[in-house]
């Protein structure tokens, strides 16, 4: 019971982070039908530069909470600017060729970030250093940091901002009109290459934050952490319904409970054959069973009535 | 009002709109009648700009906005009805009246459209809570008017408003481009139904594969025997 409840804490926490970044794949795929395989990497993009921010500000003396402002700040800026310039170089110019042009152009812009950031921050693994001193709080028997406790907040309060966002501003309606029908929201008054940027801006943002939370987290980056970081949230997506925001974050905090808890049975389960280090083994688990039972996800519209 | 000239649209190398003439005075109601394929949606969509023309030019109040965005010309006061009502289906009734004010930034200008379009259609107030996509067609189609009515436009174009609807349903649409066309609203209709078209316009354009055959006022064009054989089914 101790460990379900320790596992259950720790797979909200790391399910909130993945929960951020499936915001973003499943923002643009609603808007545009592409998969966006560079959005992982746009967060490990924010995850350094935030290391690198994080490294430079605690040398030069400024206090921990600073920091982390203005580290998450650095890395909002980059991943924006990136974001953008990625959709108006690479996918605009895509915006009526066959599908599969401006997925593999994706891959491609994902593959372009990995080695830049290879470039820049060189291969090795680069520690974050330790600003915040941990202390524990006990809940039902798990124990949390309170920089858990931290993400996992910041985390729900983004996300359930984004959802108001979408619901109640004059933005937030243009964007699901422009999701639904684009000519149509063009006839309304709206300029659907702004409300399409908007979107890039949106999802680079909150995956510039989900990269600094990553690098708190684990304590580590590394130029290729946006691989198996996006390939989960991507897994989140559609586990939620991909295009469906709700459904993102219920993806999300489900797919980091699934894996949390799966990697803290694995050992008694199999007799000690597997150890929690093939904890990457459930997310894909989870990909394969949603795509062949219920390849909607759990809160997916049916496609018919995408008129 | 609009003054079209030798206007050409083409899909790919085939020529849908092959050099058409066209106008249409402030304050007219003008109806665009032809068959199935005749060009006469592509028109609509050159000219409300969701298509860029390939040749031709047009005019909009003495401006030249040909191929500019559709989002620009809905600012200028013109505004479209697209064929198969295109409402929001996964928003709500309401929500898309929003989207058809989304170019107003007057509050209570809005609220007063908002009520406009709820006496103009009671049903609509009814369902304001509902998805679009889950109202009738003849419900559809209402909200697609009252939508683009929220613009304020100077100028409509109405693509098929009669399609795939009952009568009595026809008939209430009808009732309102008759009541809209009397608030001072410059329309053009284009329609199938030539002979509810015709009786309802001023004046009317016939199309025929890509070309304006015919041009007069409404009601000698439905005493042309050549009208009348073809549209009117005599």
């Amino acid at each position: 019971m101790e460990i379900f409840a320790q596992q259950l804490v720790n797979g909200l926490v790391l399910g909130s982070i993945y929960a951020l970044v499936a915001l973003g794949y499943t923002m643009v795929y609603g808007i545009l039908g592409l998969i966006n395989f560079a959005h992982g990497d746009i967060t490990m993009i924010g995850a350094l530069v935030s290391l690198t921010a994080v490294q430079l500000l605690a040398a030069a003396g400024v206090p921990a909470p600073v920091v982390l402002v203005l580290a998450g700040g650095a890395a909002m800026v980059v991943c924006v600017a990136l974001g953008v310039s990625i959709e108006r170089v690479a996918y605009r110019p895509l915006r009526h060729a066959p599908r599969l042009a401006p997925l593999i152009t994706a891959i491609g812009i994902s593959i372009l970030l990995q080695y830049s950031a290879a470039l820049i921050w060189g291969k090795q693994y680069i520690a974050m250093p330790e600003i915040v001193e941990p202390t524990r709080i006990v809940i039902a028997g798990a124990q949390l940091t309170s920089l858990q406790a931290t993400i996992f907040l910041l985390a729900c309060a983004i996300m359930a901002g984004l959802l108001w966002f979408l619901k109640a501003s004059r933005m937030g309606r243009a964007m699901r009109a422009t999701e639904q029908n684009p000519a149509v929201a063009g006839l309304m008054g709206v300029n659907t290459n702004k409300v399409i940027a908007f979107t890039f801006v949106l999802g680079s943002a909150i995956g510039a934050i989900a990269g600094l939370m990553v690098v708190l987290y684990y304590g580590l980056g590394h130029y290729f952490m946006g691989f198996m970081l996006g390939l989960k949230a991507f897994t989140a997506a559609v586990l939620g319904g991909i295009g469906n925001v709700a459904g993102a974050v219920l993806g999300g905090l489900l797919l980091g409970v699934i894996e949390s808890l799966a990697s803290g049975y694995i050992g008694d389960l199999t007799g000690g054959v597997l150890g929690s280090n093939y904890r990457d083994i459930f997310a894909f688990l989870v990909l394969v069973l949603v795509l062949v039972l219920k390849p909607s996800g759990l809160m997916g519209q049916h496609s018919g009535d995408r008129a | 009002m609009l003054k079209v000239r030798q206007l050409e649209v083409a899909y790919g190398g085939i020529k849908a709109v092959k050099g058409i003439d066209l106008d249409v005075a402030a304050g007219e109601l003008v109806a665009l009648i032809g068959a199935n394929g005749a060009g006469k949606t592509s028109t609509l969509k050159a000219l409300s700009g969701l298509l860029k023309p390939v040749a031709g030019s047009i005019a909009y109040d003495d401006a030249d906005v040909t191929g500019k965005p559709a989002y620009e010309l809905v600012r200028r006061g013109l505004a479209m009805v697209p064929e198969g009502r295109g409402v929001f289906p996964r928003l709500t009734v309401a929500e898309n009246l929003a989207m058809g004010a989304y170019t107003q930034t007057d509050a209570t200008a809005i609220r007063r459209d908002f009520d406009r379009a709820y006496t103009l259609f009671p049903r609509l107030a009814e369902r304001r809570a509902q998805m679009a996509g889950t109202l009738s067609g003849g419900e559809q189609q209402m909200l697609a008017m009252a939508r683009a009515l929220m613009c304020r436009p100077r100028l409509l174009l109405l693509d098929e408003p009669s399609m795939g609807l009952a009568p009595i349903m026809v008939h209430k649409i009808f009732e309102t481009v008759r009541a809209v066309a009397a608030e001072g609203v410059t329309m053009l209709l284009v329609e199938q139904n030539a002979k509810l078209a015709l009786e309802t316009c001023d004046r009317g354009y016939v199309m025929e594969s890509g070309t304006i055959v015919l041009s007069d006022n409404a009601k000698t064009l439905m005493t042309n025997p050549q009208v009348r054989h073809a549209y009117l089914g005599e």
